[in-house]
């Protein structure tokens, strides 16, 4: 061969190799940090308190491979009523979350992606401003503000907001907003907001607004051409913006820890609990696994309106 | 619904005896910027009417004034005897071809085409009567189903056209109607839609930058600049009279002299330039000594080997380069001034006998019908 072909040999493969070298490496990351962790809890789901070893679940017994799987976790998890009801009210929420984010931040982002250009950067700016504080401690500022003495509250009462709230039943007492569903709602609508509004500002500032003329042109009113076309071409923003929504809302432990009421029973704290209180941790395995297929499903739903997207 | 959307439009009435849309000295204003100037035109039915202009002269201010997208500052627009200032875009009678189409990407070809005449409630059996009519006139019966970015340029145009006429528009708007497409699939495009529109027989108003296609395309022309109407004629007006300097450079290649009427005759004009003497075979209306410029387009002039005995209408020039086009070929004679003058030669044959060679003094004249005499 000569030393030629031998260069333009090594030149072909070369980008080939890095190129398997980028892919790569996130992927043996993912590998190792998740997909292999998920195996472990996956097989602690599978067997019972005291019992955790590598070898609880497959064991090698007269000269056969033997697998031993137990669903009694799940089979609890499904009968017991707490842990039906704890999922139950995490995915209530999280619906609730999602769909109330949508609709603030529908508005919000339409606006702001047709605001003038010199005033997009400030808004998306003002958007994103939140996050240079901690969440932790953003959250915990509501208590001031709704509390006992806090401002808002008493705004809110002057403002004779409490007979909807309380017909609503998001508040069981006049002037009490502190540990209800209301202030619950308040921390989750006000701490996951961003996170609808940044893919729906995406989505909707790139679209051609000769295609609004269009509609226009043809006769629709700015309404019709609003559901009619806008909100189609939208699709993949709203959809991206309900899944940074709903799926850490399931999840969500904190804010219903620091502005629920007493009865508000997440799954997160579930999962929190049978992990560090009851130390039961084929049990808290198990309730890990099946709120990720849980999970699972909406964003089987986000990949196929993706896909359409990408169709289209 | 609005019924005036659907009366059918007249085939055939041509008469110029009242104007089917006016323009009525419209003003548009951006801020301190004026985009269109007190611009009043008249159109016939039935016309293809071509506003031509190079880029920022106010042509696309004034279509989307027309289809309701901007307000007059000042000025009316009249179309067959409604006053259209002031009506929202969708309840213009109007309706327009976009610049690059403007499809909606999320439907189908069919529901692109049906969306004008589902917003106006009509009952399915009509908007599917109507829709299969226009994929039939636009021949694209069978990609009903496609969706837009399944489908060729011109595919794409031909149903951004049927979709800009399925409601019957008393008016057709086009922008730009070739410009997304290549030359070659041009030519055949823009036969098609001048047969489809024959056919519908519905008035235009096309605005574009290309003075090839508003020549061909147009029955009417009106060549813009910085927001007025500059000349307004058929095609072949407005190239071989036009009416001032600009107009004469905008359109085609022409030869700009300048000079001084040196005699001024019922029938004839002597204009003394640097390098020649026009003989201009018709008066004008000027004075004696009056400055003035002469347009001569490069294929009106003929040049030969030897001098002619012309004292008028002629001079000598070197052939400084030559560049080949095929069908013809455009020399650039150096004059005794400095000044070039610009000749178009047709290639009548494949050899020429005796090929003009780069550099050599050659004679060029011309009739005395060939210019155009321009005061301003």
């Amino acid at each position: 061969m000569k030393p030629g072909s031998i260069t333009s040999l090594v030149a072909r493969w070369w980008p080939w190799r890095g190129r398997h070298l980028v892919i790569g490496l996130p992927y043996a990351w993912l590998l190792l940090f998740f997909l292999a962790p998920f195996g472990v809890v996956l097989s602690f789901s599978l067997s019972q308190m005291g019992s955790i070893r590598p070898d609880s679940l497959i064991r090698y017994v007269d000269g056969a491979l033997q697998l031993t799987l137990r669903g009694s976790n799940f089979s609890n998890l499904l009968s017991d009523g707490l842990y039906l009801n704890a999922y139950a009210s995490s995915l209530r929420l999280a619906f609730i979350t999602t769909m109330g984010c949508l609709l603030l931040g529908y508005p919000f982002a339409y606006f702001m992606a047709r605001a003038k250009p010199v005033h997009q950067p400030i808004l998306l700016m003002l958007v994103m401003a939140p996050f240079w504080t901690s969440f932790l401690l953003r959250v915990y500022a509501w208590k001031l503000l709704l509390g006992e003495g806090g401002w808002l509250g008493a705004l809110l009462q002057g403002a004779g907001l409490d007979a909807p709230l309380l017909w609503l039943g998001l508040i069981e007492a006049p002037g009490k907003y502190m540990h209800t569903p209301f202030s619950l709602m308040l921390g989750m609508l006000y701490s996951y907001l961003p996170f609808m509004i940044l893919p729906l500002y995406a989505a909707l500032s790139k679209m051609d607004l000769r295609l609004i003329e269009a509609a226009y042109d043809l006769g629709a009113t700015p309404w019709q051409t609003f559901w009619r076309i806008t909100v189609p071409l939208s699709r993949g923003g709203i959809a991206a913006g309900c899944m940074l929504v709903f799926i850490p809302a399931v999840g969500e432990f904190v804010i219903p820890e620091l502005l629920g009421g007493p009865r508000t029973l997440m799954i997160g704290k579930v999962l929190w609990e049978e992990f560090f209180s009851n130390n039961d941790w084929p049990m808290a395995c198990a309730v890990a696994v099946l709120l990720l297929a849980i999970i699972m499903l909406p964003l089987a739903w986000f990949n196929r309106v993706q896909d359409r997207e990408a169709s289209a | 619904m609005k019924p005036s959307h659907y009366q059918a439009p007249l085939m055939t009435a041509k008469g110029r005896s009242e104007p089917f849309l006016r323009i009525d000295a419209v003003v548009k204003d951006f801020g301190e910027a004026r985009a269109v100037d007190q611009v009043s035109l008249d159109i016939a039915r039935g016309e293809i009417f071509a506003l031509l202009g190079a880029s920022g002269c106010g042509k696309t201010t004034l279509l989307r004034m027309l289809a309701g997208f901007e307000t007059p500052s000042a000025g009316r627009i009249v179309l067959n005897g409604q006053d259209l200032s002031g009506l929202p875009p969708y309840a213009h009678p109007i309706n327009m071809m976009f610049q690059s189409y403007a499809l909606f990407p999320h439907l189908t070809v069919w529901d692109n085409i049906a969306f004008g005449l589902r917003r106006d409630g009509l009952p399915k059996a009509q908007v599917s009567e109507r829709v299969e009519a226009m994929l039939k006139l636009v021949q694209l019966q069978g990609f009903a189903k496609r969706r837009p970015h399944q489908l060729s340029g011109g595919q794409q145009q031909r149903v951004a056209l049927a979709r800009s006429l399925a409601k019957r528009p008393q008016l057709l708007l086009l922008d730009e109607p070739l410009g997304a497409l290549d030359k070659k699939l041009r030519e055949q495009t823009q036969s098609e839609l001048l047969a489809i529109i024959g056919e519908v027989g519905v008035t235009c108003v096309m605005v574009t930058h290309d003075q090839e296609e508003a020549m061909t395309m147009a029955t009417r022309i009106a060549v813009m600049g910085q927001g007025r109407v500059l000349q307004v004629g058929a095609p072949q007006d407005i190239y071989e009279t036009p009416g001032s300097r600009y107009v004469a450079d905008f359109i085609g290649h022409v030869n700009l002299m300048e000079g001084h009427v040196a005699e001024d005759a019922p029938d004839h004009v002597i204009v003394q330039c640097h390098d020649c003497t026009h003989r201009v075979g018709h008066g004008i209306t000027g004075t004696l000594g009056m400055p003035v410029s002469v347009a001569l387009r490069p294929e009106k002039i003929m040049l030969s080997h030897r001098p002619t005995e012309a004292q008028v209408n002629a001079l000598q020039g070197v052939l400084e380069s030559q560049a080949y086009f095929g069908s013809y070929t455009v020399c650039l004679l150096k004059l005794a001034s400095g000044a070039r003058l610009k000749v178009s030669l047709s290639n009548t044959r494949r050899h020429a006998e005796e090929p003009f060679r780069k550099g050599q003094t050659v004679w060029a004249h011309w009739a005395d019908d060939a210019q155009v005499v321009l005061t301003q």
